[in-house]
């Protein structure tokens, strides 16, 4: 049975390979959509905004 | 090691503030909380999928305990916070159907096969487990997919939202949610065996803490803590980069799904917590004096294998409507019946996916693995 090679990859590369999947994932959205308005963002807290949740959820169809 | 300490926490706060500089005070708040719940689940070793396994091979019951003890301080909060303002704030309600039924068990046996959840996996590749961040690569792919297909298995039919509060008003529901966690609390220490009933101190802690996270989620961006929504979204917007006309497409297209695709993840809430969560247990592990060995080398099935798994799990979450987080926990503890019905759904899959683990987590130089996790 042929095996993968084996691992040089310790518990802190493995890691910091899944910030650099992070990191590529929201370069990637950077460059396409851009960054956010930093001035035109919701209230801090959504309690007490009087506005209406309009973040998506896993719930949603 | 106290400098590199401090280095960690200098990261943490880095990440926090420039969150809040790129999208405002909202989205840092996000990442801090989600920074939050990477710090307490893998700091206190509280998941889903290893104390599931552990009731149902060793009849260990107490892991399971403090997660419905999490849920149940979280609709405890939860409950009156959703009548106050149902305006502001919306529960993570969705409907009991053929599919999402058939995906809840599905992603059951799949979060044994790659040994974690939804939650699971974020915090196992953030913590430097090789198996974990192979399934996440996966559980992104798998979770767009699942929205292409979202529509056929709806059509397969399903009841309308049922909620606790729908069904017996907000106290009656609280009360009603409560009593049922109870119950099944009491039955699983029933069957579990002698001294491993009750959850030890660290899991009452980390369920308690967890609780505490999750409300706060709720008040900050609205909704639920979930996860499986951003990955989702992190797949679309690479498949669109990659020259897919997901827009087109009738999940994207819809409004306020096709608003997330335009904009930027930064402002998506549950992006914005996983991208915490990854960075808490990467911070967790690096804290550690050791962080630990590498998880044992495979044979080249077996990262397949772990891949092909965790795009099921992904596409499966979508077809649940969520994973142990989105549909599990915060269904459950915000009165969702669809959060029950996974529950149901997913130990039975479990049953299934740790039989079929040796299949999958084939060793490099064969052999058995199985019992970990």
């Amino acid at each position: 049975m042929s095996t993968a090679p084996a691992p040089r990859l310790t518990r802190p590369r493995v890691g910091l390979l899944a910030l650099a999947l992070v990191a590529t994932v929201i370069a990637f959205d950077a460059v396409r959509s851009g960054l956010p308005d930093p001035f035109r963002t919701p209230p801090p807290v959504a309690l007490g905004s009087g506005a209406a949740p309009d973040g998506a959820h896993c719930t949603a169809p | 090691m106290q400098r590199g300490r401090i280095g960690l926490f200098i990261t943490g706060l880095g990440l926090v503030v420039a969150v809040t500089l790129a999208a405002g005070p909202r989205a840092g708040l996000l990442v801090a909380l989600g920074l939050g719940f990477g710090l307490v689940l893998e700091g206190l070793r509280f998941g889903f999928a290893g104390p599931w396994r552990q009731l149902i091979a060793e009849r260990d019951g107490r892991g399971l305990n403090a997660q419905l003890l999490a849920i149940g301080l979280a609709a405890a909060v939860s409950f009156p916070l959703l009548a106050a303002a149902p305006g502001e704030l919306m529960g993570a309600h969705a409907p009991v159907g053929t599919g999402m039924i058939l995906g809840a068990f599905v992603f059951g046996a799949a979060m044994q096969l790659v040994m974690g959840c939804g939650s699971g996996t974020l915090v196992n590749a953030g913590s430097g487990n090789l198996i974990g961040l192979v399934a996440l690569v996966g559980f992104i792919a798998g979770s767009f997919l699942g929205t292409l297909h979202l529509g056929f298995w709806l059509g397969l039919g399903s009841l309308p939202v049922i909620s606790a509060q729908g069904f017996a008003g907000a106290q009656g529901g609280l009360w009603l949610t409560l009593a049922a966690l109870v119950a099944v609390a009491a039955l699983i220490a029933f069957r579990s065996a002698p001294g491993k009933r009750l959850p030890q101190r660290r899991l009452l802690w980390a369920a308690a803490l967890i609780a505490v996270l999750a409300v706060l989620n709720l008040v900050v961006a609205g909704q639920p803590w979930g996860i499986v929504y951003g990955l989702g979204l992190w797949g679309a917007k690479l498949a669109q980069a990659g020259g897919a006309d997901v827009a087109a497409t009738a999940f994207w297209a819809a409004q306020g799904n096709a608003a997330r695709l335009d904009a930027s993840i930064l402002t998506d809430v549950t992006s914005l917590t996983n991208i915490g969560l990854i960075a808490g247990a990467f911070l967790v592990m690096r804290w550690r004096a050791d962080p630990g060995a590498p998880v044992a080398p495979l044979a080249w099935r077996g990262w397949a294998g772990v891949l092909v798994a965790g795009l099921v799990l992904g596409y499966s979450a979508r077809m649940a409507f969520g994973c142990n987080v989105g549909a599990f926990f915060s269904g459950i503890s915000t009165g969702s019946l669809h959060g029950w019905v996974w529950f149901a759904a997913a130990l039975a899959g479990s049953v299934v996916g740790l039989k079929l683990r040796p299949l999958v987590l084939v060793p490099a130089g064969g052999g058995q693995r199985g019992a970990a996790a």
